[in-house]
């Protein structure tokens, strides 16, 4: 299992040819309170860059991107009734969807974590 | 009106805010804090206990001179003749044609008028004043005053503990009281729908009295974000979204602020099209939306009627954390603004449905003294 990070803020956890994608820690501090999130549906396909989910906070909307492409397997049901999950776990139970890897080379240049907590300290 | 970091003012408060966990952003021209610990914490405490707000970035003007009163009556439409001293009204400084140049709060301070103005308007607020007053009138900007306000439950249990008598102030009166030798100009009123004061006090004098306040367990420092949806919640409109030059009081809702003696004499600046609104109703008005699911739909959303026709728009709009739901204000046709009256949002090219609320979505907690 190894864990990604993005300049904008989301992480993949890739398992096998499956990626969990989420934002970071950083990002929600950022963002603030969420009140509200909505996530892809299983079956959806993506490509890298494309919109796949919604978070806003008290103050704000924001896309978040596919950063790598495939087909979702599965969005985070939970969110919906409890998006402030990603206020508490970003990292863990506040995930945001699952794919299946269209091309891992897609992973290719994206930070690890200790590449993404050094650059965001850079911020 | 945002900046360039360089250009921005900086607040008597700013190193307070900052020391206390502020986070700043550019606003009204100034660096003020956004939250501390979280909009919906700040705002969630406020309506349990006591909010301190910094908003030394409003402009307070001191006015004086011979029938002040009725100088200031030719450009607002509130009955200030009739304002006995140490009260204060809700107004609006209005435009030849009736638009909305700002809304503000005017009271009497003996002698002189004291008005609140918004901070991102007030430059613009004094160059109107001076050129549409009678020269005999005077204009004093008062830039050295910061301005606090302390609202919620708890609010008045807290100052009257440092400031014995602002107790006995009720909803919209005002005076000049004294804390640690340092006068303090406090009037009963606020933005956010619940009990509460805002005091006037000097720059310098200023963190010594936001220490004073916060060393109070009842009292947190409150961010521009709760605010905004403290006020949202309240039905209050906010200057430069909810209200501008291409709104009048009418449409915006806000006949109350038209004394009765006005809206049969007139004689105030915009008064033709502002009777005729009185008399025909406005072609537009201001309303409430309730809205259905959780997503927040904000200002610039479409509001649709049930052909799909464009009606109006979204002013103003977001999470509502005491209702745990979303809310929103806007301008609608005027047929459309009964309450219940079933609207389409459009936002981003998704449709949410919604209905006309009545307001304020939160009940006001005013403090007004039995029979008055």
């Amino acid at each position: 299992m190894s864990l990604y990070f993005t300049k904008e803020h989301e992480w993949i956890r890739v398992d096998g040819d499956v990626a969990t994608v989420g934002i970071s820690n950083h990002a929600q501090e950022a963002l603030g309170d969420i009140v509200f999130a909505e996530v892809p549906e299983a079956g959806k396909s993506l490509s890298k860059g494309d919109d796949a989910a919604v978070v806003e906070s008290v103050k704000a909307a924001s896309d978040v991107y596919a950063p790598v492409g495939g087909e979702v397997v599965e969005g985070n049901a939970a969110l919906a009734d409890d998006p402030s999950l990603i206020n508490r776990d970003p990292e863990g139970e506040g995930w945001f969807f699952k794919l299946k890897l269209a091309d891992a080379g897609e992973l290719d240049g994206l930070m690890d974590e200790a590449a993404y907590r050094e650059w965001i300290e850079t911020l | 009106m945002d900046g360039n970091s360089e250009d921005l003012g900086k607040l008597p408060l700013d190193a307070w805010h900052r020391a206390h966990g502020g986070r700043m952003v550019p606003f009204a021209g100034y660096e003020m804090p956004v939250q501390y610990e979280g909009i919906m914490a700040e705002h969630l405490w406020t309506r349990d206990h006591a909010g301190l707000f910094d908003v030394s970035h409003m402009g307070q003007l001191l006015f004086h001179g011979p029938e002040v009163d009725k100088a200031l009556e030719t450009l607002l439409p509130g009955d200030l003749l009739g304002l006995k001293d140490g009260r204060l009204r809700y107004s609006m400084l209005l435009a030849e044609d009736g638009g909305i140049i700002d809304d503000l709060m005017a009271t009497r301070r003996g002698e002189h008028f004291y008005l609140v103005v918004n901070g991102a308007t007030k430059q613009g607020d004094i160059a109107e004043f001076e050129r549409r007053l009678p020269r005999t009138v005077a204009l004093d900007h008062m830039k050295e005053q910061a301005l606090l306000a302390l609202q919620g439950p708890e609010a008045a249990a807290v100052l009257e503990a440092l400031v014995p008598g602002v107790a006995e102030l009720s909803f919209m009166q005002a005076g000049l009281f004294h804390w640690d030798g340092k006068p303090l100009w406090i009037s009963r009123s606020g933005y956010t729908g619940e009990d509460g004061f805002e005091i006037s006090v000097a720059g310098r004098d200023v963190e010594a009295l936001a220490d004073a306040l916060t060393a109070d367990d009842r009292v947190r420092p409150i961010g521009l974000g709760a605010r905004d949806s403290l006020r949202l919640e309240a039905g209050l409109p906010l200057y430069g979204h909810d209200l501008d030059g291409s709104t009048t009081p009418v449409m915006a809702d806000l006949i109350f602020a038209i004394s009765k003696r006005r809206r049969s004499e007139g004689g105030f600046a915009g008064a033709l099209r502002i009777m005729a609104e009185l008399d025909n109703g406005p072609a537009q008005k201001r309303v409430g939306l309730n809205v259905d699911g959780r997503q927040p739909v904000r200002e610039g959303a479409l509001i649709l009627d049930g052909e799909g026709n464009e009606v109006g728009r979204v002013t103003s709009g977001g999470h509502s954390p005491s209702l745990g739901r979303p809310i929103a204000m806007g301008y609608v046709a005027t047929p459309l603004a009964e309450a219940g009256t079933a609207l389409t949002l459009e936002q981003r090219g998704k449709l949410f449905q919604a209905s006309v609320a009545p307001m304020p979505f939160v009940p006001h907690r005013y403090h007004r003294k039995q029979g008055a």
